[in-house]
């Protein structure tokens, strides 16, 4: 980033994106709570809500388009999601999963909606608090399963091993489930989202750029441009794909910490 | 970079999390968890229990039916079979009583014949009878008759006699 920086400013004074762009001034004055990021996380919430209002208010057996849009949704947390990994007592965590795909995957796609562009899940506030949410809740359903004792004494001492390798196993095993999980969980979904709309930033800033500089450079700038259409068609994928991935891996968590074993 | 209050370090740190975005994060899922939980989980399991059921039902409706077809089919063949059943036995019966009836008009036709035989061979037996009785009668006569003319004209020759016996005829003939 440093390089590309110098290079470009040896030109024409290119400014290169860089994290500086995520942190959007607040729109109202020195409110800190009336940044962009933090509109767009209302939104999202309020255009959530109101797509699932309307799409479940009738229940209707023969669902209407609308039903089956907002049902196929459901469904593929429900079922591919929730009762593939958690088995019978997924009901109880349909609830939260659905509200986290549907949360992460509005928020993330948002940075690739006009005018809106930009991820609030690049902003690593968010992903924190939604993995602090996972966290505590499937220490919570693990320590009510099996109480306090025999759930710490399951992480700490993974039954079926030899006794020496507890001096290495336990601390991995403590460092994974405290530490780890709720660490990778908010920092993949942060460093993607970071990262695709820093490399959007770039091809598209950059197109802009090359295309104000001389003629060799603006019969360059078309393809910074097709880069950065192309791109946001990946990032399409990677929003979705990331909504997935972190909502998986809780259902994942939460099944771990209700089996029996682990 | 008009966060004046931050530090330097903490604005180009992107992993550094803002109190605003938290406690915004916080309050907004918690909002979006409680609306789908309370609103729209509640209306989609609805939708699915009511389309399982209806569908369930649905089919064992239909299984209903085709147990009661099934039913029906059977009864139907059974009745259709008994049906032939009868229909044979009637035949059987009809077969049976036909030929009665065809034994029973031949028998009758045989005696009618045989009384109608009887009766003619009566009859004839009654006018031969008659015709014997008015023959001999006749011929007893005729033979009397011939005999007076015989013992009448004098039988000396063969033709004489013959002569008398032609005269004899032709008048009978005549007389006829």
């Amino acid at each position: 980033m440093r390089s590309l920086a110098r290079l470009s400013a040896e030109g024409e004074g290119f400014v290169p994106p860089s994290s500086n762009d995520f942190n959007l001034p607040p729109i109202f004055g020195d409110n800190a709570y009336t940044t962009k990021p933090i509109f767009m996380v209302f939104f999202s919430v309020i255009l959530i809500s109101v797509f699932f209002i309307a799409a479940s208010r009738k229940a209707a057996i023969v669902p209407s388009k609308l039903q089956f849009a907002g049902e196929s949704i459901y469904a593929f947390v429900r079922n591919d999601l929730a009762r593939d990994v958690i088995g019978h007592e997924f009901m109880r965590f349909v609830p939260y999963l659905f509200t986290l795909f549907t949360f992460i995957l509005t928020n993330n796609i948002f940075g690739i909606v006009p005018l809106l562009q930009f991820p609030a899940m690049s902003r690593v506030s968010f992903p924190y608090v939604l993995a602090v949410f996972t966290f505590v809740i499937f220490h919570y359903v693990g320590i009510r399963k099996q109480g306090i004792g025999k759930y710490l004494k399951e992480i700490m001492f993974m039954p079926g091993v030899p006794k020496p390798v507890y001096i290495l196993l336990t601390p991995i095993e403590l460092a994974t489930f405290f530490l780890v999980r709720p660490l990778t969980l908010s920092l993949r979904l942060f460093a993607n989202m970071f990262a695709g709309h820093l490399l959007l930033l770039v091809f598209i800033m950059g197109g802009d750029h090359l295309f104000k500089g001389v003629i060799g450079l603006k019969l360059v700038s078309p393809f910074a441009f097709a880069f950065g259409i192309g791109l946001t068609f990946f990032e399409f994928m990677v929003q979705c794909l990331q909504a997935y991935i972190f909502t998986l891996l809780t259902a994942l968590y939460i099944a771990g910490a209700l089996a029996d074993e682990h | 970079m008009q966060f004046v209050n931050l530090a330097e370090a903490e604005k180009l740190n992107p992993l550094i999390p803002h109190t605003a975005e938290l406690v915004v994060g916080f309050v907004a899922f918690s909002l979006l968890f409680i609306v789908l939980r309370s609103k729209v989980v509640p209306m989609f399991e609805k939708a699915f229990t009511e389309r399982t059921n209806a569908i369930q039902g649905g089919m064992e409706r239909a299984e209903q039916a085709q147990l009661e077809a099934q039913r029906a089919l059977v009864q139907y063949n059974e009745q259709l079979s008994k049906a032939r059943e009868e229909a044979q036995t009637l035949r059987e019966e009809a077969r049976v009583q036909g030929s009665a009836i065809i034994e029973e008009l031949r028998t009758k036709a045989q005696e009618e014949a045989a009384r109608i035989t009887a009766t003619a061979h009566a009859s004839i037996e009654a006018e031969r009878q008659q015709a014997i009785t008015s023959l001999r009668g006749e011929v007893g006569a005729l033979a009397v008759e011939l005999a007076s003319k015989i013992v009448g004209e004098a039988l000396d020759d063969q033709a004489r006699q013959s002569r008398v016996v032609d005269r004899f005829l032709d008048d009978l003939e005549k007389s006829k």
